[in-house]
């Protein structure tokens, strides 16, 4: 008896052991017993000023396999709709065995497209259970437009993983990218849920964990309105095709951004779903950079719009009246180098601006360094910066859009490193003050500096958010809120300026921009702009606000290397965008004619396109050596569709090939391989030369 | 139903009814946790003769018909029988040989239609009788080597038939008529020479066979050399050290890796090893060899799935901790990750969800039942009756120990059933025939059985 009782005892004491002193027994039953299912909540939706929906949620559908359900389905009627023959169906049942087991379902053929979802739906009933439909959530795009804006999704890597380590993010989830997506992802994101679920043995889910008692629900991400006019977006978008550049429209009154047209852009619909990999490849590696937002980043040499800005402080300080004059004799002559100006006479503030004339704003300028109020050169450049950063210049607005450039306004420092301190004067940046040398600017803080004059004084940080549905709870937009007003100028002097603003597109540089029965306040800018120290065409700029007695949006356009003048292709754009949003729709027929001829112009400067083929030359020069050496020919036929050629017209016509490249690479692109080398970044101001050549008009 | 029937209850032990009934409770309870699915309507799947638990239900209430008519029968009845039913047991047992159906490996079972039935399962019974007979007998002499001789045959002769059929782990159920027979006067010196035997196969199994027969070797001069001058006066005392060696010798050398390379089958020498922890060394090097690669695949497969039973068997019952998950909350149970669960493995149903405490409970309960017997038996008057109840007592004992044994890891997984508590027919029947009989010699233990 007692042996009974010891070998009881034996067991007891293992029992003792597994249950009670071996937590690892625990852990692996709760590792492969339960499964920790993440819920993912809807995101939020995006609308615009208008209350139109320009970013919401659409379900597509996978098509889902059981491969131990699949007896008795009709399965040839089903590789007839899918468009496969039985052979690969048998394999791709294959590979899905192999890769999630029998029992498990797998994804049978992913992001189903419109049609083929309708067709399967209907014939569904036959192939349960072994098939069916299961949706998916992904962003849809319903007008297509402002890519650049609201962003796209991407997966997490493990960077943002460390950076929200305590934001519940696993591998595989995604997150905004850029744009909208990303400034307001906690908003939009909503609160994941958690389900707890019994597993079985063969990885399938079975149940709830105690019927749900540990799980959290998840809360759908939070709508947001915006300020965004999508119409006017597009058709911004519309005009600026075939051309580099941004336009940026402000409602001066709230600060609010009416649209961000930065071209080239991308189709955002291009960024979700199943081609994306593809896409994003090609968007990386154009030379065009669609992928950058120009709006925000890219910042270029203010030019002429400058001038504004220089009479505002110029009156503001004293140093000239409305009726002060100068006079451009073909140059100016106030440093020993003459400046060149282009029209001749004499000229008030306001018909300064109204022709841009280079002369007066340099003798401005002059004056308000010069100012004997100042002990020094350096306090009066400081005493000039003070004010352009009151303008919102030389630094981060903080809009809602992330990449934003904080542009540059020289400070007394900067030019102490270059000359050495105490060794310069006005003559040595006498460019800045006609808007070239060392002042740079985003298109953003153009439109924004337009809020301002418009509004007389003071501006509200641009953004494109209004409101968020359900409240701001993370405090995202009180910054939008506070008027920005560092220094009072009087109204007199803004009407001054309004004056000569209006002139300009009344009458002087700006016409092309002219509606009737509206006044509108505009300046015009041609910037001179280097690219690897080569001189490249000049930059067309236009910004100003509309209409003058009550302003409701203040807009700036850049045109890239468009040649000519600011006043040439930059003033139509803005004159039909102000058209379509103050009088709601072009209905002129010869406007919309216009409108159409602009649109279809084609602006590129040929830089680009010589970038684009020499990629493709270097990148095909470097396949084909590398096949002939490695005497891939069949590959190199498939690529090349020359099928009806023996292998030895192959070798020999790659070879051909290869040599033009060689010489002349203008090889055309005949191969159609992922590129693989990154293009050199062509910012517009990439590289500034100390002193530009001062033949700037307008 | 027992007490509304006086003629039947009298004299019967209550208390081992009610453990009986307690403990098939529990088995019903555990398969029905195995098995059951939220989704599944109680009463429907219960009476609908579909689910494991229903059918077990079913052959619960068979097993209380059955139970009635042993107590109704004449206890004679067993006595004048014994030898015949183990004919009968013994020809079962043949049969299966022509008629057997191949059950998971092993060609032992009789197809009924509504169930499987197992001969040697059966046979125990059988046994149990016809080794109490036989030693009840007053000719039988059980100091005699030839009465031992024969007593040995009657409890072996189904184990080798068993071992014939593939089915090991039964066959080893019959080692525990040793205890009755020991409770008769079998010398002690057998059970030592079997304990010492089964010491010397574990570490022949842990150490190499070099190793052991140079420690054997050293071993035997150390008692030479400690015992020199006992030896030089005693030389019989040398010659049984030296057969005594001699026996290690031959055991290690050439019986051990002669049953793992002949009678025992691959798997079955791979699970003992695999057991004390050691690669089997006598595998067929060449046979591996050989092997084509899908071959190997499913050998590999096979082993895996070996240490997956235990394993997961270990994480289910190690899971469960101090009390349980709960009934029905068991998540390694209701995601059927024990395979066997409701038959063998049923115990790790018990230790998930309801942890330790269930566990040591039934333990208790087991013990309590196996002591009750042991009690009943020692109160019988007839040897028949005493070396049956002690026939009972070795069988539950051996089962309940070997299972639970497998299920914690501590012995390897050979395919025994827990009594009362597993799913299966053959193994309810079996004990409720072979607890009740006990139950009716015990009822009339005042008659004197012959």
């Amino acid at each position: 008896m007692l042996v009974f009782a010891a070998v009881f005892v034996v067991i007891l004491l293992q029992l003792v052991n597994l249950q009670l002193f071996s937590s690892k027994y625990k852990i692996m039953a709760l590792d492969q017993g339960t499964f920790r299912k993440v819920i993912y909540p809807d995101r939020g939706i995006v609308f615009d000023r208008n209350r139109k929906p320009i970013l919401q949620n659409t379900t597509i559908y996978d098509l889902m396999v059981v491969p131990n359900k699949l007896k008795g389905i009709d399965t040839s009627s089903l590789c007839r709709i899918l468009g496969i023959d039985t052979a690969q169906f048998n394999k791709k049942i294959v590979e899905v065995i192999i890769k999630n087991g029998r029992s498990r379902a797998s994804v049978f053929d992913g992001l189903l497209s419109e049609e083929r979802m309708a067709t399967l739906n209907e014939f569904m009933y036959k192939f349960a259970p072994g098939f069916y439909l299961q949706e998916r959530p992904v962003r849809s795009y319903p007008y297509d437009a402002a890519g650049n804006i609201l962003g796209y999704l991407a997966e997490v890597d493990t960077n943002f993983l460390k950076k929200h380590s305590t934001e519940g993010y696993q591998i595989g989830d995604y997150a905004g990218k850029t744009g909208m997506e990303r400034t307001y992802e906690r908003v939009l994101m909503g609160q994941r849920g958690i389900e707890y679920w019994k597993r079985d043995n063969k990885n399938r889910l079975t149940e709830r964990l105690e019927n749900g008692k540990y799980d959290t629900a998840a809360v759908a991400g939070q709508n947001m309105y915006t300020s965004l006019n999508i119409e006017l977006q597009e058709l911004g978008e519309k005009l600026m095709q075939n051309k580099l550049g941004s336009i940026v429209a402000i409602d001066p009154r709230t600060g609010g951004i009416l649209c961000m047209v930065s071209s080239p852009t991308f189709k955002p619909k291009y960024l979700t779903g199943a081609e994306r990999k593809k896409h994003i490849t090609e968007l990386l590696l154009n030379p065009a950079l669609p992928l950058l937002n120009r709006a925000v980043g890219a910042s270029y040499s203010p030019g002429s719009t400058f001038k504004t800005l220089q009479a505002l402080i110029g009156l503001h300080e004293g140093v000239i009246t409305t009726e002060t004059q100068f006079s451009c004799h073909g140059a100016f002559y106030g440093c020993g180098k003459p400046m060149r100006c282009l029209d001749f006479g004499t000229f008030d503030l306001r018909h300064a601006i109204t022709v841009s004339d280079n002369t007066y704003f340099a003798n401005v300028m002059q004056r308000v360094i010069n100012n004997p109020k100042f002990p020094s050169m350096d306090s009066s450049l400081r005493s000039w910066d003070r004010y352009m950063y009151a303008f919102g210049l030389g630094h981060r607005l903080g809009v809602d859009v992330p990449s934003e450039k904080r542009g540059n306004i020289p400070r007394p420092e900067d030019y102490d490193k270059v000359f050495g301190k105490g060794h310069w004067n006005f003559c040595s940046f006498r460019s800045v003050s006609i808007g070239q040398g060392e002042v740079d600017v985003t298109p953003m803080q153009v439109a924004n500096e337009m809020a301002y004059i418009a509004n007389k004084g003071y501006f509200i940080t641009p953004h494109l958010v209004d409101s968020i549905e359900g409240g701001d709870k993370f405090h995202m937009l009180d910054s939008f809120k506070t008027k920005h007003r560092a220094i009072d100028i009087p109204d007199s002097i803004f009407e001054a300026v309004h004056d000569g603003m209006e002139g300009v597109v009344d009458h002087g540089t700006g016409m092309a921009a002219k509606i009737p029965g509206i006044n509108i306040c505009g300046k015009t800018g041609t910037v001179e702009n280097y690219f690897h120290g080569v001189k490249q065409p000049n930059h067309g700029f236009f910004c100003g606000f509309a209409p003058r007695e009550n302003p409701t949006i203040a807009i700036m356009c850049v045109v890239e290397n468009s040649g000519r003048f600011g006043g040439t292709y930059a003033a139509p754009i803005v004159g039909f965008m102000l058209e379509k949003f103050l009088k709601d729709s072009i209905t002129d027929k010869k406007r919309k004619e216009r409108l159409e001829y602009y649109a279809n112009l084609n602006l590129i400067p040929p830089r680009i396109y010589v970038e684009m083929r020499s990629q493709d030359s270097m990148r095909h020069a470097k396949d084909s050596a590398y096949l002939v050496a490695k005497g891939y020919i069949k590959i190199i036929k498939d690529t090349l569709g020359i099928d009806e050629e023996d292998e030895n017209d192959a070798l020999d016509k790659m070879k051909k090939d290869k040599e033009l490249v060689k010489d002349t690479k203008q090889e055309k692109d005949s191969s159609n391989k992922k590129p693989v080398l990154k293009p050199e970044a062509v910012l517009p101001n990439e590289k500034k030369k100390p002193e530009p050549k001062d033949t700037v008009r307008n | 139903m027992y007490q509304k029937k006086p003629e039947i209850g009298k004299g019967v032990d209550w208390l081992m009814v009610w453990l009986f009934a307690i403990l098939v409770m529990i088995g019903l309870v555990c398969i029905f946790s195995v098995e059951y699915r939220s989704s599944d309507g109680v009463i429907q799947s219960f009476l609908g003769f579909k689910k494991n638990y229903s059918k077990q239900f079913f052959f619960f209430l068979a097993c209380i018909v059955l139970a009635t008519f042993i107590l109704l029968t004449d206890s004679k009845f067993f006595t004048a029988t014994a030898n015949l039913s183990y004919m009968v047991g013994i020809l079962l047992v043949l049969a299966t040989f022509v008629i057997g159906k191949e059950i998971k490996g092993s060609k032992s079972w009789i197809p009924l239609g509504f169930m499987n039935l197992q001969p040697v399962e059966l046979c125990k019974i059988f046994t149990a009788l016809a080794l109490a007979k036989f030693l009840s007998m007053q000719e039988t002499d059980f100091e005699r080597p030839k009465a031992q001789l024969i007593a040995a045959a009657i409890a072996f002769s189904p184990a080798v038939l068993s071992v014939a059929q593939g089915e090991t782990g039964l066959a080893l159920v019959y080692f525990s008529f040793l205890i009755p027979m020991y409770r008769e006067g079998l010398p002690p010196g057998y059970l030592i020479f079997g304990a010492s035997l089964g010491v010397l196969l574990v570490v022949s199994l842990l150490l190499s066979t070099k190793t052991l027969l140079i420690l054997f070797t050293v071993l035997a001069a150390l008692v030479i050399y400690f015992n020199r001058r006992q030896v030089r006066r005693n030389n019989k005392l040398l010659i049984i050290i030296v057969s005594a060696w001699a026996f290690c010798a031959l055991f290690v050398g050439v019986a051990i890796p002669f049953t793992f390379k002949h009678v025992f089958k691959q798997y079955q020498a791979d699970r003992i090893f695999s057991m004390v922890g050691v690669d089997n060394p006598f595998a067929d090097k060449n046979a591996v060899e050989t092997m084509s690669p899908e071959e190997l695949k499913i050998k590999q497969r096979k082993s895996e799935q070996q240490n997956y039973n235990v394993k997961q068997s270990k994480i289910a019952i190690g899971s469960g901790g101090f009390a349980g998950k709960g009934f029905l909350k068991g998540t390694q149970t209701q995601g059927d990750f024990v395979p066997e669960q409701h038959t063998d493995f049923i115990f790790t149903s018990v230790g998930e969800n309801f942890g330790f405490i269930g566990c040591f409970t039934l333990l208790l309960i087991y013990l309590g039942m196996i002591l009750r017997i042991i009690f009943l038996a020692e109160r019988q008057r007839s040897t028949f009756s005493r070396v049956y109840g002690y026939g009972v007592a070795s069988i539950i004992f051996f089962h309940v120990v070997v299972n639970i044994c497998v299920t914690v890891g501590l012995a390897p997984v050979i395919g025994i059933t827990l009594p009362l508590l597993s799913y299966g027919g053959s193994s309810l029947i079996t004990f409720t025939i072979l607890i009740f009989i006990l139950i009716k010699l015990d009822a009339d233990r005042q008659m004197v059985l012959r």
